[in-house]
C-alpha cells in the first residue's frame, strides 16, 4: 500500500514537470498545427542556464542562501529561454510556414540537434551536478515519504499554469492566441497580428520549458545534453493523452502520464513476473502515445481536433 | 427503372450545426440530375458524404443499390462513382497524363513485384493506361497537353483535366462540383457539350451549379437545397416555378 | 575534357561502361591514393546508399516522415546475428537470413505503420521516434532473465557472408589479387545497392510510384481518384522498412559485432539528412547524400589534426562538431535550398510552389468526429 501512495506521489511530482512542458508542445501545436520538435532542448537549455547561473553564484560566494541561488538561476533561464524560444520561431519555422508539411519538421529536427549539440560543447558529454543547496525536509504522508522539493515543484507547477490559464482567458494577447488558433485567417482578417501572436506564444511556451528544466534538474540532481530529448518526446505524448491543442489536456496528460510512469515502474517487475524489470519505466509513456492514437487521437479532452490529426 | 444512387434522408451535423437534415433524393441511370442552392446550402457537404469523404450523421446513401454511406472514397469509385472539385485539386506537380493515369489506379493491377519485374503483363497494362489516358485527355479536348504540368495548365484546361482524370476511374456517376465556374460564356457552352458528350457516352453526370442558366437548360432534373434541406426537385420547368425555390433562391421573382 | 563528356553524352553505353569499370576499380584506386582504411568507408558509403534508398522511398516518394527507421535497420541486424552466430549457436546461412530479416522488419512496418498512417503525418514521425526507442530500450535491456540481445555488450563473432565457399570474412588471392575483407564486401555491397537502386527506379515509375506521388501531393484527391490510400501508405512504409531489415544485416555480417549504440536517433536522423540533402525523391541525389555524408565525417578528422598542428592541441572535438554541422546544415537545407543539392524536377516544383492550400486542406480529409 504504502509503495502504491509513494509511486503516487512521485508520479504525480513527475506529472507536473511533463505537464509545463507538454503545455509548450500544445499551445504552439493548437495555433501552427506544428510539433515542435525543439521544445524538449528548450528545457534542456533552461535546466543548463540555471546550473550556469547557480554554479558562478555559489563560486563567487559559497555561503548565499541555496534557495535565493536557485530563484537567481530560474530568473536567468527563463528570459534566455524565451529569446532562444523567440529566435527558433522566427529563423526556423516562420520563413517556412508556407512550404510542404515536412519542412518545418526537419528544421524542428534540425534546430534541436544543434541545441543539443551545442549544449554538449558547452557544458560537455557528462553529467553537470544540481548543488544539494534547496531545503530538505521530508514528510511522512500515509506511509509515504515527500519532499520539501516535491511539494515545492507541485505547488509551482500549479501556480504557473493556473497563470498561464488566466493569461488565456483574460487577457487580450490570450484572446488574440484563442482567436489565430480557432483560424488564423479570419484572427488576420480582424486585426489580430498573428506573427505577434505566434512569437508570443512560443516565448510563453519556452519560459514554461525553463522552469520545467530546472524543476526535473532538480529532482533528479542532474542534467545532461541529451536530457531534453527523452523529456520532450514523454511531454509531446502527454499532450496527445490529453488532447493536443488543449491546454487542459496538456495538464490532466500530463499528470496522468506522470503516475501511470511511477505506478509501471514500479509495478512492471510483479505484473510480468519479474521479466521485465523497472529499467523498462521509460517504455510507458510510447506505449500510452501509440494507443491514444490508436484509440482515441483526439486524446482525453480532445474535440474537434480529432478531424485535424 | 431503379436509381442508380439514392440517397435516403441524409443528416449531416458539424458540432451543433446541421449541414443537411433529411436530405433525400435519387439519381436515374442515364440523366443529367442537377443540385442547385444558394451558397452554404449544403451542396458541398453533401457531395462529400456521397463520395465517402465526410461520413453521414444519419440517413442511408445507396450506390446501384450497395449502401455506401460508411465507405471509404476508393471503395466509391471502385463501384463507379468518381468527381471533380469545387476547388480544382489536381497532382499540380504531375503532367496532365501522369494526373490521368492516377485516375486508372483503381482499374489496374500492378503491384510491387510487377512494377519492379515489368513482366508482360505490367507492361501491357502500363501501355493500356498510357493509351487510355492519352485517349481522354484527347475526349475531353487537351489532346497534346499530356505532356504539360497539371499546375501549368489554363483554368479550363484544369477543369477539363479533372474531369479526364475522374473519367480514368471509369464512372458509371460523374459527380462535377460547379465545373463551370469562373468561366466565361463561351467556355461555359464548350464545357455543356462535353457534358453532353458525356451522357452520350452513357455516363450519368451530377452537377453542382451556381449557373442556373446551364442548369435549367441541361439536366433533366434538379433538386434544391436551401440551408441543408431539399426544397425542391423535378424537371427544369417544374422547379423554375416552384414557390419555395423562387422564395429562397430566384430572390423572389421567377426567373 | 569537354569532348569527352560530350562523346559520353552522345553515347550511354560508353557512359555506363566507363562508370562500370570505375566502380570495380574503386576499392583499389581509393586503397591506394588515400589507404587501407577508406575502403572501409566505401563499404559504409554502400550501406548507407541502401538505408537512404529505402527510407527515401517512405519520406521522398509517399512523403511520410520517419524518424525511426533506425529501428528497422537494428531489427535486421539483430536477427541476422541470432541465426548466425555463436549467440543462440544457430548458424544459418545468409541468403535464407537476409530475406528474413528483411520480411520481419517489413512486417514490424506494418505493424507499426497501421496504427498510425491513418493520422496526420506529424503523429506519424513522433511514433516512429518512439518506436525507435522502444527498440533500443528492448535492445539494451533484453539480456535478463533470458539474454536474447546480451544487453549494452551487444552480441559478437557473427558469421561473416559466405558465399559458394568463400568466406568474405577472410582475405583472399582470386588470380593473383589480393582481397581483403572490406574488398570483398565493396563487391557484394555494390551489387546488392545496384540492385536497391533498380528497385527504387522501377517503383517510382510505375503505378505504384504514382499512387505514392498522388498522396504526397493531395491525399484527398488521391483518395477521390480511388486510390486507397493507407494501403497505399503502409506499402510505401513496408518496402523502406524491408529495405532498412535488408542492410542490417549487410551491417551485422559486415561487422561481425552489433551493440544497441549502432541504433540509436542520430542514425536515423543521419539517413534522414542524406536524403534532405542529396534531394528528397531523386535517387541519384539520395545516393550523393549517403555519399557525403559518409565521407564528410571521415575528412572531419582530419580537422582534429589540423588543430592540433595549429592550435596545439585539439580545441574541438571533430566528433562533436559532426552533429552540430549536420543540424546546421538540415536547417539550412531548408531554408535556401529545400529541394536538395540533386533535386528531383517534380520535389522542385513542390517546394517552389508558393501554395499551402494543398496541404492544410490534407487536415480534413476525413471527420473522424462524426
Amino acid at each position: 500500500m504504502d509503495i502504491f501512495v509513494q509511486q503516487l506521489i512521485n508520479g504525480l511530482v513527475l506529472g507536473s514537470i511533463y505537464a509545463l512542458v507538454a503545455l509548450g508542445y500544445t499551445m504552439v501545436y493548437g495555433i501552427l498545427e506544428l510539433i515542435n520538435f525543439a521544445h524538449g532542448e528548450v528545457t534542456m537549455i533552461g535546466a543548463m542556464v540555471a546550473l550556469a547561473v547557480i554554479g558562478a553564484l555559489l563560486g563567487a560566494n559559497p555561503d548565499l542562501p541555496g534557495l535565493l541561488v536557485v530563484v537567481a538561476g530560474v530568473l536567468v533561464a527563463v528570459p534566455a529561454c524565451m529569446v532562444l524560444g523567440f529566435v527558433i520561431e522566427k529563423v526556423a519555422y516562420r520563413p517556412l510556414r508556407k512550404a510542404p508539411r515536412l519542412a518545418p519538421l526537419i528544421t524542428a529536427i534540425g534546430v534541436s540537434i544543434v541545441l543539443q549539440n551545442a549544449a554538449m560543447l558547452i557544458w560537455g558529454r557528462g553529467y553537470v551536478s544540481f548543488p544539494a543547496i534547496l531545503p530538505r525536509g521530508r514528510h511522512e504522508i500515509l506511509g509515504a515519504t515527500v519532499t520539501d522539493l516535491q511539494i515545492a515543484i507541485v505547488a509551482l507547477s500549479v501556480l504557473v499554469m493556473v497563470g498561464l490559464v488566466l493569461l488565456v482567458e483574460r487577457t487580450r494577447l490570450g484572446r488574440a492566441m484563442r482567436a489565430t488558433a480557432q483560424s488564423r485567417e479570419v484572427a488576420e482578417l480582424m486585426g489580430v497580428n498573428v506573427d505577434t501572436v505566434i512569437s508570443a506564444t512560443f516565448v510563453i511556451g519556452s519560459a514554461l520549458a525553463a522552469i520545467a528544466g530546472v524543476m526535473v534538474s532538480a529532482y533528479y540532481g542532474l542534467a545532461h545534453y541529451y536530457m531534453g530529448f527523452l523529456l520532450g518526446l514523454k511531454a509531446f505524448s502527454a499532450a496527445v493523452l490529453g488532447g493536443i491543442g488543449n491546454i487542459m489536456g496538456a495538464v490532466v496528460g500530463g499528470m496522468l502520464l506522470g503516475i501511470i510512469e511511477a505506478l509501471g515502474a514500479g509495478y512492471i517487475g510483479d505484473l510480468t513476473g519479474g521479466f521485465l524489470g523497472s529499467n523498462y519505466q521509460d517504455v510507458f509513456a510510447f506505449l500510452v502515445l501509440i494507443l491514444v492514437l490508436v484509440f482515441r487521437p483526439s486524446g482525453l479532452l480532445g474535440e474537434r481536433v480529432a478531424n485535424r490529426a | 427503372m431503379a436509381a442508380l444512387l439514392s440517397v435516403d434522408r441524409v443528416s449531416k451535423r458539424f458540432g451543433g450545426l446541421a449541414a443537411l437534415e433529411d436530405v433525400s433524393l435519387s439519381v436515374m441511370a442515364g440523366e443529367i440530375y442537377g443540385l442547385i442552392g444558394p451558397n452554404g446550402a449544403g451542396k458541398t457537404t453533401l457531395f462529400n458524404c456521397m463520395t465517402g469523404l465526410y461520413t453521414v450523421s444519419s440517413g442511408a446513401i445507396r450506390l446501384l443499390g450497395q449502401p455506401v454511406q460508411n465507405s471509404k472514397p476508393h471503395r466509391i469509385v471502385e463501384l463507379g462513382f468518381a468527381r471533380t472539385f469545387q476547388n480544382i485539386r489536381l497532382f499540380s506537380n504531375m503532367t496532365a497524363l501522369e494526373n490521368v493515369m492516377v485516375g486508372r489506379h483503381i482499374r489496374t493491377r500492378t503491384g510491387v513485384v510487377g512494377a519492379v519485374l515489368r513482366g508482360p503483363f505490367s507492361c501491357a497494362e502500363e501501355q493500356a493506361s498510357r493509351q487510355r489516358a492519352r485517349e481522354l485527355l484527347g475526349f475531353v479536348g487537351l489532346a497534346g497537353k499530356g505532356q504539360a504540368l497539371a499546375g501549368h495548365l489554363s483554368y479550363g484546361a484544369q477543369r477539363r483535366l479533372e474531369i479526364a482524370r475522374a473519367l480514368a476511374t471509369e464512372p458509371k456517376l460523374l459527380a462535377l462540383d460547379e465545373p463551370v465556374a469562373g468561366m466565361n460564356p463561351s467556355e461555359r457552352r464548350e464545357m455543356g457539350d462535353l457534358f453532353r458528350k458525356l451522357r452520350d457516352a452513357g455516363i450519368t453526370l451530377l452537377l453542382i451549379e451556381h449557373d442556373v442558366k446551364l442548369v435549367m437548360g441541361l439536366c433533366d432534373r434538379v433538386a434544391v437545397l436551401d440551408y441543408g434541406r431539399k426544397i425542391a426537385e423535378g424537371t427544369p420547368e417544374v422547379v423554375q416555378r416552384d414557390a419555395a425555390v423562387i422564395e429562397a433562391y430566384l430572390g423572389g421573382e421567377p426567373a | 575534357m569537354t569532348a569527352l563528356v560530350a562523346r559520353l553524352r552522345r553515347n550511354p553505353l560508353l557512359a555506363y561502361g566507363l562508370l562500370a569499370v570505375l566502380l570495380l576499380l574503386l576499392p583499389f584506386l581509393v586503397g591506394a591514393g588515400l589507404g587501407r582504411g577508406w575502403v572501409r568507408v566505401l563499404d559504409f558509403v554502400l550501406l548507407y546508399s541502401m538505408l537512404a534508398l529505402g527510407l527515401n522511398i517512405v519520406v521522398g516518394y509517399a512523403g511520410l516522415l520517419d524518424l525511426g527507421y533506425i529501428a528497422f535497420y537494428a531489427l535486421g541486424a539483430y536477427l541476422f546475428a541470432w541465426l548466425s552466430s555463436p549467440h543462440f549457436g544457430i548458424h544459418l546461412p545468409f541468403w535464407l537470413v537476409l530475406p528474413t530479416g528483411a520480411a520481419l522488419a517489413g512486417l514490424f512496418g506494418v505493424l507499426l505503420g497501421a496504427p498510425t498512417l491513418r493520422l496526420r503525418g506529424d503523429y506519424l514521425a513522433i511514433v516512429t521516434l518512439g518506436f525507435g526507442e522502444i527498440i533500443r530500450i528492448f535492445m539494451n535491456n533484453l539480456d535478463a532473465p533470458i539474454n536474447v540481445t546480451n544487453g549494452p555488450q551487444g552480441i559478437n563473432l557473427i558469421d561473416p557472408i559466405r558465399i559458394a565457399g568463400l568466406s568474405l570474412g577472410q582475405t583472399t588471392q582470386l588470380a593473383g589479387i589480393t582481397f581483403s575483407p572490406p574488398h570483398l564486401y565493396y563487391y557484394f555491397f555494390l551489387a546488392m545497392t545496384l540492385a536497391t537502386v533498380f528497385v527504387a527506379l522501377r517503383l517510382q515509375d510505375s503505378r505504384i510510384g504514382r499512387a505514392w506521388a498522388a498522396i504526397r501531393e493531395d491525399e484527398v484527391a488521391a483518395a477521390a481518384m480511388g486510390i486507397n490510400t493507407r494501403n497505399i501508405k503502409l506499402l510505401a512504409f513496408a518496402m523502406g522498412a524491408m529495405f532498412g531489415g535488408l542492410a542490417g544485416g549487410l551491417f551485422a555480417a559486415f561487422q561481425g559485432f552489433i551493440s544497441p549504440e549502432s541504433f540509436n536517433l542520430m542514425e536515423s536522423i543521419m539517413i534522414l539528412c542524406m536524403i534532405v540533402l542529396g534531394g528528397m525523391g531523386n535517387v541519384p541525389g539520395v545516393l550523393l547524400g549517403a555519399f557525403l555524408l559518409t565521407v564528410l565525417p571521415e575528412a572531419l578528422r582530419y580537422v582534429g589534426d589540423w588543430q592540433r598542428a595549429v592550435l596545439g592541441n585539439v580545441v574541438v572535438d571533430p566528433n562533436d562538431l559532426r552533429m552540430l554541422l549536420f543540424g546546421l546544415a538540415m536547417v539550412m537545407m531548408m531554408l535556401y535550398r529545400p529541394a536538395g543539392l540533386i533535386p528531383s524536377r517534380q520535389r522542385r516544383r513542390e517546394f517552389d510552389a508558393d501554395d499551402g492550400v494543398a496541404e492544410q486542406e490534407q487536415a480534413s480529409l476525413y471527420d473522424a468526429g462524426a
